[in-house]
């Protein structure tokens, strides 16, 4: 599904190298997590993926189901596929949050060729998913995440993740400053995507949301790098030990 | 004394050649404003109040020769609203294009028929607020139309009639020079909406005089013409009563320059005022409002909505006074005027102020010029919205609190397409 192969960023405006040399690969339908300590890169690289202005790839590639994604623009690679909940959504005043995923749905559709939904069944869709989220219909009247608690921000991430049916999901820290009960309602979520050949890359922090999301393979990013993989226990162990010992592996 | 001099050396040549022809009840009130004129002078540019914009174009004796514009497929505004249309060309009324004046609650009639009676409601309104409206501050661009209107309408509303009045300004020829002046007097407890649209002339003058009686109320919706290169100077001078409402809105796209004053007096208690306006200019375009709204009564609300969207070189003004008087008690007051720029070549200028000698009021005022949020458009790309659509709709959003002031859904749902296919059109 996402083949990243030695993917070397700095930031266009600067002499700061980022990324330096990542290397995965994630097949249809696996889960990934990264965990690494702040800094290390983790967020770059979900944007670099994503096309967001700012960073320069000096080297390498990054293909999702064999089309480069690096030489798209970012709705491009929304079209085909990748979609990515931001740790930091954004508010755009002004903008009903309705309109918002009505006007995403129907230009993913109509760049893929296919129909645009009808007013009636958008609706319907997107009531029966905001539903399994706990997103009251106010929250969808109003404008695109503004005046949105923490957690109501990242379940309205999900909601769109949900409507717009992406092949490549990426979570950057989806879960951070979430309760328990609110990731419960984002691991639900998540899990009810899985299946279909849906891939997803699940940056975290914590062990508890892979309690929730079991990960087929867990790495460790650090300094641009990833420095070590491994299966679901390898996030047992960042948990139990911190990074110390493996930062201390890595170099 | 050099610059007096000059104003009124300005003001003999651009009067030189109107036709001064006073007649019936008009004809002191046109004779008054004469004298007025001849007193003010024409503005200049080192007057205070035309520090932003030169009124060069406005007051040379010779209209700038425009280009005739075609709107293509874009249906005219207001198009599917059922209303009462009264059409003039180039200033001059056609009576082919417009609608039978007759409609239930309201009495509409042409300043040109009227003016030959010798008595009339209208003597009572007419000149007389852009009398009041000549201080603090000077206004002779209003007196002159005052002095030399060649047309307009007298509404008189007494009732609630089912439906808009509308007045259509078509444009054929590349250099009329076109003064009208309305009068408009709702009577207490009536209502009506009024629509303007249409670039009118290659210069066009228009003053719209209005009367708000008790409890009456008056919906003010203005598309000016898209044409490129037309002039226009508006005044709306309007004088509120007790538990009355005044609320206009302004669509603005295109036009080399555009004056618009609104002088709003709140005189009566619990009442209230709205102006709003969205403006797009590409190029060169010179868009100015200037409004002095002044609270006299007790517990009104004024609010002034303006937004502008800018682009290779456009110029956006703002002039905008709340003045509060003593014994205006409990008043809210909030402005806000804001430019959006689309690079980085365009200006805004704003002079937002605030004058208050009650001490029990609720006055806001902000003005603000930026750029497209460049993180709010990528969040809208990473959802798939290509970047000219999401800016769109980011524009858009920016224009939202100004449409929000029109109330009716039709007609707001009409300016609001009005202004996505400019935004179609003048994507780079
Ligand atoms: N746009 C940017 N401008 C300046 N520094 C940046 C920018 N993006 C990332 N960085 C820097 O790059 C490093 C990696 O950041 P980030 O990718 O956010 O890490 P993580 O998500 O793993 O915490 C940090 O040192 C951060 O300060
Ligand atoms: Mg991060």
């Amino acid at each position: 599904m996402l083949e990243i192969n030695n993917l070397h960023v700095k930031l266009e405006d600067e002499d700061k190298v980022i990324l330096r040399g990542v290397n995965l690969s994630i097949g249809a339908g696996e889960v990934h997590a990264i965990m690494g300590p702040n800094g290390s890169g983790k967020s770059t690289l979900s944007y670099v993926l994503s096309g967001r202005d700012g960073y320069a790839v000096t080297e390498g590639s990054a293909k999702l189901e064999g089309a480069e994604l690096l030489e798209m623009e970012p709705e491009a690679r929304a079209a085909a596929g990748l979609f990515l909940a931001f740790q930091y959504p954004v508010e755009i005043p002004g903008v009903g949050n309705m309109t918002f995923l009505r006007t995403a749905v129907n230009a993913q559709r109509k760049a893929r060729g296919e129909v645009e939904i009808s007013a009636g069944d958008f609706l319907k869709l997107v009531r029966e998913k905001a539903k399994t989220l706990k997103i009251d219909a106010e929250m969808l009247k109003r404008p695109v995440n503004v005046g949105f608690s923490g957690g109501e921000k990242k379940r309205n991430e999900i909601l769109q993740m949900a409507m717009l049916e992406p092949k490549m999901c990426i979570l950057d820290e989806t879960d951070s400053g979430l309760d328990v009960d609110a990731m419960k309602l984002v691991a639900e979520g998540v899990n009810a995507l899985r299946g279909a050949g849906r891939s997803f890359l699940v940056i975290t922090h914590y062990q508890r949301l892979l309690d929730h999301i079991k990960p087929d393979f867990v790495h460790i990013m650090a300094a641009g790098r990833i420095i070590k993989t491994g299966g679901p226990d390898l996030a047992l162990e960042v948990e139990n030990n911190g990074y110390a010992g493996l930062l201390g592996e890595g170099v | 004394m050099a610059v007096l001099q000059s104003k009124h050396n300005t003001l003999q040549v651009r009067i030189a050649g109107l036709r001064f022809e006073p007649q019936g009840w008009l004809g002191a009130l046109r004779a008054d404003a004469l004298a007025r004129l001849t007193a003010m002078g024409m503005p200049g540019r080192r007057d205070e109040y035309w520090r932003y914009t030169n009124p060069a174009g406005l007051i040379a004796v010779d209209v700038a020769a425009v280009s005739l514009f075609d709107p293509g497929d874009e249906p005219p505004p207001f198009d599917g609203i059922d209303r009462l249309k009264i059409v003039f060309v180039d200033g001059v009324f056609d009576a082919a294009q417009s609608d039978n004046f007759a409609l239930e609650g309201v009495q509409v009639e042409r300043l040109a028929v009227a003016e030959q009676a010798d008595i009339h409601w209208a003597t009572a309104l007419y000149g007389v607020l852009e009398s009041r409206g000549q201080t603090p501050v000077q206004r002779p661009l209003a007196a002159l139309n005052s002095a030399f209107a060649t047309d307009g309408v007298l509404v008189r509303v007494t009732g609630k009639p089912s439906k808009p009045i509308s007045l259509i300004y078509q444009h054929n020829s590349k250099t009329s020079d076109v003064v009208l002046h309305h009068c408009i007097k709702v009577e207490s407890g009536a209502e009506v909406t009024l629509l303007e649209n249409g670039p009118a002339a290659a210069r066009f003058s228009h003053v719209m005089e209005v009367d708000i009686a008790d409890g009456g109320r008056l919906h003010h919706i203005r598309a000016q013409g898209r044409a490129h290169q037309r002039q226009a100077a508006t005044h709306l001078f309007a004088r509120i009563g007790n538990h009355a409402a005044f609320k206009s809105f302004t669509l603005t796209a295109n036009g080399r320059l555009t004056r618009n004053e609104a002088v709003l007096e709140l005189l009566g208690s619990d009442s209230v005022a709205h102006i709003a306006g969205a403006a797009l200019g590409d190029g060169d375009f010179h868009h100015d409002d200037t409004v002095f709204i002044t609270h006299a009564g007790a517990r009104c609300e004024s609010r002034q909505v303006f937004k502008k969207v800018l682009k290779n070189g456009a110029t956006g003004v703002f002039q905008g006074k709340i003045l509060v008087k003593q014994g205006a008690q409990k008043t809210d007051g909030y402005q806000i005027s804001q430019a959006l720029m689309l690079d980085g070549e365009s200006q805004f200028l704003a002079k937002p102020e605030l004058e208050i000698y009650a001490d029990d009021v609720k006055c806001s005022h902000g003005s603000t010029s930026g750029a497209i949020d460049e993180t709010a458009l990528f969040y809208l790309r990473s959802r798939g919205v290509p970047r000219r659509a999401a800016q769109s709709l980011l524009v858009l959003a920016f224009l939202a609190e100004a449409i929000t002031e029109i109330e009716d859904e039709a007609i707001s749902e009409d300016i609001r397409q009005r202004l996505q296919s400019w935004l179609e059109r003048h994507e780079h």
